[in-house]
């Protein structure tokens, strides 16, 4: 298995020298393997943003190598747009970043950042509206006046239509309803699926992670907690909660039903399995 | 971009100025100034820098960092000093002659008067206001000294709770500037290179959504203050009531002798002075 990003001995330290020194991030060492998901979480600042914010080098690690396919982000310090264009990075509500006329150029800013053809950012610009839930009618419209959702959307779009190799999202479904959250998140999986993108998704709704996720990193004051499989880190509930986290309520309705002895099984984390494991139960009483 | 943006250089501590009443500050600044742009004679000018150099003192900033606030006047201040130096045409032979560069006396004085007279002004407004007294103080202290001007209709607190509120968000909209730089960074836009056209052309990614959101942040802002029964100014108190106290007067009192004491320093000279010493004893 291939890494699509490395990290490698990672520090970032604000104020070195000062009585205000404080280590954001400490001695950080992972990877986040390619064409797969990996979710973030911990509890606020835990350091996940700041570890977002390094991965496509909009900055510096006091200590330490980004590594992107082996080779070090910050080799060619003057190229770092392509490196951009490559590890694409959606922020906590990007909503407020969105400025053009229409979402249609809004969407093509990243596009056109990067030095495309006119044809090949049309094409993209469709591909990733596509994938948003964004329709014909919506991209001739100005994203201001769209509802919040939408414009969500549309900064997703934005940056998914740079077509990056891997695409970080912070926060992506945070303040959405749930059936934006589903379309959302469904979307970048689907996109994920046909292109082979890695995905990166900080989140702090462990339903969301359980869902999506294929890989689980947790992070607690700076450093990396555990790591692993979505199932490796679930089964370990007391370490989750030392970190200030939790389980997916489903899985915790399980734990419960297990101490009353109605099912066997306490590792069911989304509700599709949830289902199953409950008719399962039933069908053998 | 904007981390060298310092704003409200207020500098806690605990020192007289830091103390005294910022409505009473506020008057003597207005005196300072007078005192300062007055100063003429070389007495004059002596005890409007002794004041200057008193008041630095009394604030309890660190001179280093006063002079780091004063750093980025160098060049006006070396400006004026020069042109002061070469364009006063004084009486008499110049000093230097040298083809069309002329120095005289007067020019030298002149340069020497403005330089220290400006370089006060910085420093001794700033210990006195700035450095010393928070933003909401001040609005606090405009409010009262303007309070009279009610009585003409004219709405002081509005503007004082504008000014306020304006303070209060200066660095909100830094943090929300540097968060959509971010953002539009991470979509490969450039605002380092090209020509001056293309970096202006590039900001408009960055101010749009700023203007945007400062009028959002308005609304909800309108909105909240409405929901907690803001009615302006009318029957409002203050949650930190300014009060003068004896030391207070003592310090308005003595500004206001030395600012007058200037005046006639001004029409003094040395041996006006001397004789006047003479005199006494």
């Amino acid at each position: 298995m291939t890494n699509a990003l490395e990290l490698k001995n990672i520090s970032v330290i604000y104020g070195e020298g000062t009585p205000f020194r404080k280590a954001a991030l400490n001695n950080i060492n992972t990877s986040f393997p390619k064409g797969e998901i990996t979710g973030i979480i911990g509890h606020t600042g835990s350091g996940k943003s700041t570890l977002a914010s390094l991965l496509n080098g909009l900055s510096k690690p006091t200590e330490g190598e980004v590594l992107l396919f082996g080779e070090n982000i910050w080799a060619k310090p003057k190229e770092m747009v392509k490196i951009r264009s490559r590890v694409g990075l959606v922020f906590q509500y990007p909503e407020y970043q969105l400025f053009d006329e229409t979402v249609e150029s809004d969407i093509s800013f990243g596009p056109k950042n990067m030095g495309l053809p006119d044809d090949e950012i049309k094409k993209r610009v469709k591909l990733a509206s596509e994938f948003c839930g964004l329709s014909e009618k919506e991209l001739k419209r100005s994203p201001f006046e769209l509802s919040g959702g939408q414009k969500r959307r549309v900064a997703i779009a934005g940056v998914l239509a740079m077509q990056p190799e891997v695409l970080v999202l912070d926060e992506p479904a945070a303040g959405l309803d749930p059936k934006g959250r589903e379309e959302i998140l469904g979307g970048l999986t689907e996109y994920k699926n046909i292109y082979g993108t890695t995905l990166i998704i900080i989140s702090h709704s462990m339903e969301d992670i359980a869902n999506y996720a294929d890989n689980i990193l947790v992070m607690k004051d700076g450093e990396v907690y555990m790591q692993g499989g979505v199932h490796e880190i679930f089964m370990q509930a007391e370490k989750l909660f030392d970190a200030k986290l939790d389980l997916p309520q489903i899985t915790k309705l399980f734990i419960e039903l297990k101490k009353r002895n109605l099912c066997e099984n306490t590792d069911v984390y989304t509700v599709g399995y949830a289902k199953k494991e409950i008719e399962k139960a039933i069908t053998s009483k | 971009m904007l981390k060298d943006v310092t704003f409200g250089q207020y500098y806690p501590g605990n020192s007289l100025l830091h103390r005294t009443d910022p409505r009473i500050k506020l008057i003597i600044l207005v005196e300072y100034l007078v005192l300062v742009l007055v100063a003429e004679s070389e007495l004059a000018a002596l005890t409007s820098l002794a004041f200057t150099g008193f008041l630095i003192a009394v604030s309890g900033v660190r001179f280093s960092v006063l002079i780091k606030s004063a750093k980025p006047l160098i060049f006006v201040l070396a400006f004026t000093a020069i042109v002061n130096l070469f364009f006063t045409v004084g009486e008499g032979e110049p000093l230097v002659s040298f083809y069309f560069i002329k120095i005289y006396q007067s020019g030298i004085r002149n340069a020497v008067m403005m330089l220290l007279r400006l370089l006060s002004l910085v420093l001794g407004t700033s210990v006195l206001i700035s450095f010393t007294t928070s933003p909401l103080e001040l609005t606090d202290a405009i409010e009262s000294v303007l309070s009279p001007l009610k009585k003409i209709k004219v709405p002081v607190h509005e503007f004082a709770m504008m000014m306020s509120i304006a303070l209060r968000f200066i660095p909100t909209l830094i943090e929300e500037t540097n968060k959509i730089i971010s953002a539009q960074k991470a979509r490969c836009a450039d605002f380092e290179s090209g020509n001056l056209l293309k970096r202006l052309k590039a900001l408009i990614p960055i101010l749009i959504p700023l203007f945007v959101s400062a009028v959002r942040r308005a609304e909800e802002l309108a909105d909240a203050m409405e929901c907690r029964c803001y009615h302006g100014g009318e029957g409002r108190t203050k949650l930190k009531v300014m009060k003068s106290d004896a030391k207070d007067y003592v310090f308005l009192v003595t500004v206001t002798l030395i600012t007058v004491a200037v005046f006639f320093l001004n029409r003094l000279t040395w041996s006006e002075v001397v004789g006047f010493c003479a005199d006494i004893f």
